[in-house]
């Protein structure tokens, strides 16, 4: 999961200010880097800062071992909708529905499963068909016939939680099959000798940590061979650093409990995918020129019409995914999941950096929002705080990430 | 005659980067129709501005007398108060209110924030009785046509008690009953006493019911005339728009000259485009052209004369609602229905409008500039962004963009280096057959000279350019031939050795009868 925030090259320096930032030493160097790149790296300051907070308030409850683990298994069903959703807002669109479908997908795989007694990864093909296909008619109506995305898939909201209900008759189906149910709270498999760690894990982590520092040389030299700025040595050495340190805290906790949870595996190669799908593929491009500017995307020759078709059918999956995760988790199917998901999806999304207007966003920016969210989520549960006033912080949370997008753009003149 | 009701005099207005006006002087004397006109971007739209408002006391120089009193006009409704209304080109109706609410829109008959019903329908009603309008009031405004919608406006401008009116292109949307009728009220209306401004660059027209005319040149009022005299023939007049040659240069270039029986790169037959929502008007009447290789080919014409229009249309449809003609490629017959179609075939079409239609200003010039062709840096669906990063920076160098890399987004750019990334993006997309649609507009001149640089040496290459602009110099420093256009049809096909601004500006005005 490392690639977008660092990948990208930051714009280089005036020369007058590089002069200044080399007498301050290396903080200065930090400072001027981070002045330069707000917009990228002020959401993943601003979740460090929360989860130091949060550690603090916690007396390091938030960090350990049981709960990192847990909060990640509490809020991966959010991070694979915002991931869906991410897209659909780069295109200049919304989805409503997703909340909806993902409840009425849990059903479906409760039924299948449960009353019909088919093998689950059989139902976990179905369950993903269904979510393409429900994905694919909105996409239709939106893309081909022209009617706004917010109507449509306010509709769909309206229409799957409905659906769910007739599907399960108003009453909790479960429980799953054991297969089914590691998908919301399995782990890796432990293999090798006793170590008190989680040995699969550690090796995962390893092998990233090897993966990412061999990326970042890479990209540094193809940069330097094509003679593009690259950032100061002793800031990249700094940033790998704390790439690293991070993977490893991380990989550590983990393997100090349970180990990877499954799902964390899945998050992580949709991350890696999108993110790559978003940056260097035709299609995504395409994404953020139609997001960007829909006559001159037209005009270009981009057939905006089936990437917005595409882009719908994609989060129709992604919420069929995430539908089968919640349903695993709670190893029931109910028809009041899913509730609110959908906002909460388009919250990640704009705390990571997306804008109303489209064509603006990452992948992993959305990521980085729904932690900030979710990190915000279980701190505030280990404090006790009511749900009451959960909700008025993480609106709060909401306004203050836009607004000092807003007011950094601003500033910064574009 | 009376005497003067308005003088405006030395007006100055500066834009960033720009001098719009740079020293305007106009009168205007009690009741009579005055016609203001010169060529697209001479100002005459911006000193209409300054005149209601829009641009406020402060932000220009100079002084304006209306009725003998200086003015400080801080908005549009502080002229409107002194009785000066201006309808501006595109109409400021409502669509899903009717003509009464519209009439009333801002100053509604009404008491304690209720609507009197009665007395608006009635004053309404009373109001479409003088403009000549059998509607009822209320009609919804979408529903009734361009010309209607017209008198509305004035009707609107009437209940305003309006004392001094103008009008800008009032007929550039209408046809020609509708046209007809619009400047007979404006007849009526000066016996009522009211005095009019009628921008316009249609001579009939300004023969038709103008007293005087004054006209406007590179932000400069260059003279009044008097329209009945006898010595104001068209001639007169369009001297007086085209003024003498300006100080733009050119590069050097050598005529083209045409191969006996060559095929032309592309020819368009018959070409027929209805306006997209009025299903009457046709903005492209039955135009045939040809381009050939290694030709400039020039298009001509006035605001509203349909080559933007037919530009688009012709590239995939992407204007109006197609009503015949077919496109040839090489001699032979294309489709172009679709965008990716017309790409496909080998054309370019280079908009006008490059913020909204040609970039997306948000995103890098490296993505602005591969977007038309990106599968000429990707392999199986995936970007090399390396690839993509050198075909940015060869443009970057190639083109002269000024910009500190390639991953700079377009919006910060000057309008001359977005024209630049804007040919770009075209000239990556390998096209044959070019077609640039005011491809210097609201660029310096500095950057002029090295877009007409690159449009030359495409010439040389090969390919074939159909050059849309509304500069008169620029098509005659450029171009091998030049068609010219007026509401929607061609008015003449003239060849660089015949092409005088005269000429061609005596097609561009000419308003039904086609020559050749």
């Amino acid at each position: 999961m490392s690639t977008d925030v660092t990948a990208k090259s930051p714009a280089p320096a005036p020369p007058g200010r590089s002069g200044a930032a080399a007498d301050g030493g290396l903080l200065g160097l930090v400072l001027a880097g981070l002045r330069r790149n707000m917009r990228q790296y002020g959401m993943l300051i601003a979740l460090g800062l929360i989860v130091v907070l949060f550690a603090i308030w916690t007396d390091g409850d938030l960090l350990l071992p049981r709960n990192v683990s847990n909060l990640v298994l509490q809020n991966s069903y959010i991070l694979i909708l915002a991931i869906g959703m991410m897209l659909v807002i780069i295109a200049g669109h919304i989805d409503l529905s997703v909340g909806s479908l993902t409840a009425f997908t849990g059903a479906f795989a409760a039924v299948l499963t449960v009353q019909h007694g088919i093998s689950w990864p059989v139902a976990l093909v179905l369950c993903l068909l269904v979510g393409a296909a429900a994905g694919a008619v909105q996409g239709y109506l939106i893309a081909y016939l022209g009617i706004p995305s917010f109507i449509v898939t306010l509709a769909g909201m309206l229409l799957f939680r409905g659906l769910t209900e007739i599907l399960l008759k108003g009453q909790t189906l479960g429980p799953f099959p054991e297969g089914l149910q590691k998908l919301g709270n399995g782990f890796l498999p432990e293999v090798g000798p006793n170590t008190n760690y989680h040995n699969l894990t550690l090796l995962l982590g390893f092998v990233l940590i090897a993966a990412v520092v061999w990326q970042e040389f890479r990209d540094r030299r193809r940069q330097q061979e094509f003679s593009l700025d690259v950032l100061p040595t002793r800031l990249f050495l700094l940033k790998l650093t704390a790439l690293v340190a991070a993977i490893l805290v991380l990989t550590l906790l983990l393997a100090s409990y349970k180990g990877a949870p499954i799902v964390l595996i899945i998050l992580g190669a949709l991350v890696v995918g999108y993110g790559y799908v978003m940056r260097n593929a035709v299609f995504g491009r395409h994404i953020y020129a139609i997001g960007g500017n829909l006559p001159a995307a037209k005009l270009s020759g981009v057939k905006d019409k089936k990437v917005t078709f595409y882009v719908f059918l994609n989060m129709g999956v992604l919420a069929a995914l995430a539908g089968l995760v919640v349903a695993a988790r709670l190893n029931a199917a109910s028809p009041k999941a899913g509730v609110n998901f959908e906002l909460e999806a388009i919250a990640s999304s704009f705390i990571g950096g997306a804008s109303m207007s489209g064509g603006v966003g990452t992948v992993l920016g959305a990521i980085i929002g729904g932690l900030v969210l979710g990190v915000l989520n279980n701190g505030m549960n280990l404090l006790s705080v009511g749900t009451d006033w959960q909700q008025v912080i993480k609106g709060l949370a909401l306004l203050v990430a836009v607004g000092f997008d807003v007011w950094n753009k601003r500033k910064s003149g574009s | 005659m009376a005497g003067p009701v308005l003088e405006m005099r030395s007006i100055v207005k500066t834009f960033p980067g720009v001098k719009a006006l740079s020293d305007v002087t106009l009168t205007v004397r009690q009741g009579e129709v005055h016609a203001i006109c010169g060529e697209n971007g001479a100002g005459k739209s911006t000193l209409m501005k300054v005149l209601s408002g829009v641009h406020p006391y402060g932000s220009y120089e100079g002084d304006i007398l209306f009725e003998g009193e200086v003015c400080q006009f801080r908005d549009i409704r502080a002229s409107e108060q002194h009785g000066i209304v201006i309808i501006h080109q595109e109409l400021a109706l409502v669509p899903h209110l009717s003509i009464a609410e519209n009439l009333f829109l801002g100053n509604e008959h009404a008491r304690r924030g209720l609507i009197n019903w009665r007395e608006t329908l009635r004053h309404a009603t009373e109001l479409l009785r003088r403009v000549g309008l059998d509607e009822h009031p209320e009609t919804r405004v979408a529903d009734i046509g361009v010309g209607k919608q017209q008198l509305v406006e004035i009707a609107k401008a009437l209940s305003k008690q309006v004392k001094l009116l103008i009008l800008d292109e009032p007929t550039a949307a209408l046809n020609d009953e509708d046209s007809d009728k619009l400047l007979d009220l404006i007849l009526e209306l000066k016996n009522q006493g009211i005095t009019s401004i009628i921008i316009s660059h249609k001579l009939n027209e300004i023969r038709k019911v103008a007293d005087s005319v004054t006209i406007i040149r590179d932000g400069r009022s260059i003279e009044t005339l008097d329209v009945k005299a006898p010595e104001t023939t068209e001639e007169r007049i369009i001297a007086g728009m085209v003024g003498r040659d300006l100080d733009h240069r050119f590069p050097e270039r050598t005529p083209h000259q045409p191969e006996q029986g060559a095929t032309p790169a592309l020819e368009i037959r018959g070409w027929t485009v209805f306006h997209p929502v009025d299903q009457q008007r046709k903005v492209v009447d039955d135009v045939s052209l040809t381009v050939r290789r290694g030709e400039i080919v020039g298009i001509a014409g006035l605001m509203g004369a349909g080559r933007t229009e037919l530009a688009m249309s012709v590239f995939g449809r992407t204007y109006g609602r197609y009503a015949g003609g077919t496109v040839l490629k090489d001699g032979t017959q294309i489709r172009t229905r679709t965008v990716a179609e017309a790409i496909g075939h080998g054309i370019a079409y280079v908009t006008e409008d490059r913020k909204h239609y040609g970039l997306n200003l948000i995103d890098t010039i490296n993505r602005n500039i591969s977007l038309t062709a990106l599968h000429k840096v990707a392999k199986r669906g995936v970007v090399d962004e390396h690839e993509e990063r050198q075909v940015a920076e060869g443009f970057r160098t190639s083109m002269n963009i000024k910009a500190p890399t390639v991953f700079e987004p377009v919006g910060r750019l000057s309008g001359g280096n977005q024209q630049k990334v804007v040919l770009s993006k075209w000239i990556f997309a390998g096209p044959d057959v070019l077609i640039l649609d005011e491809p210097t507009r609201g660029i310096d001149v500095g950057a002029k000279y090295e877009i007409y640089t690159v449009i030359d040496q495409l010439a040389a290459q090969g390919k074939a350019v159909v050059f849309i602009s509304s500069e008169l110099p620029e098509l005659l420093g450029m171009c091998d031939r030049i068609y010219t256009m007026a509401a929607g049809r061609l008015t003449g096909e003239v060849p660089r050795a015949e092409a005088t601004q005269e000429v061609l500006m005596r097609h561009m005005t000419k308003d039904k009868e086609v020559t050749r």
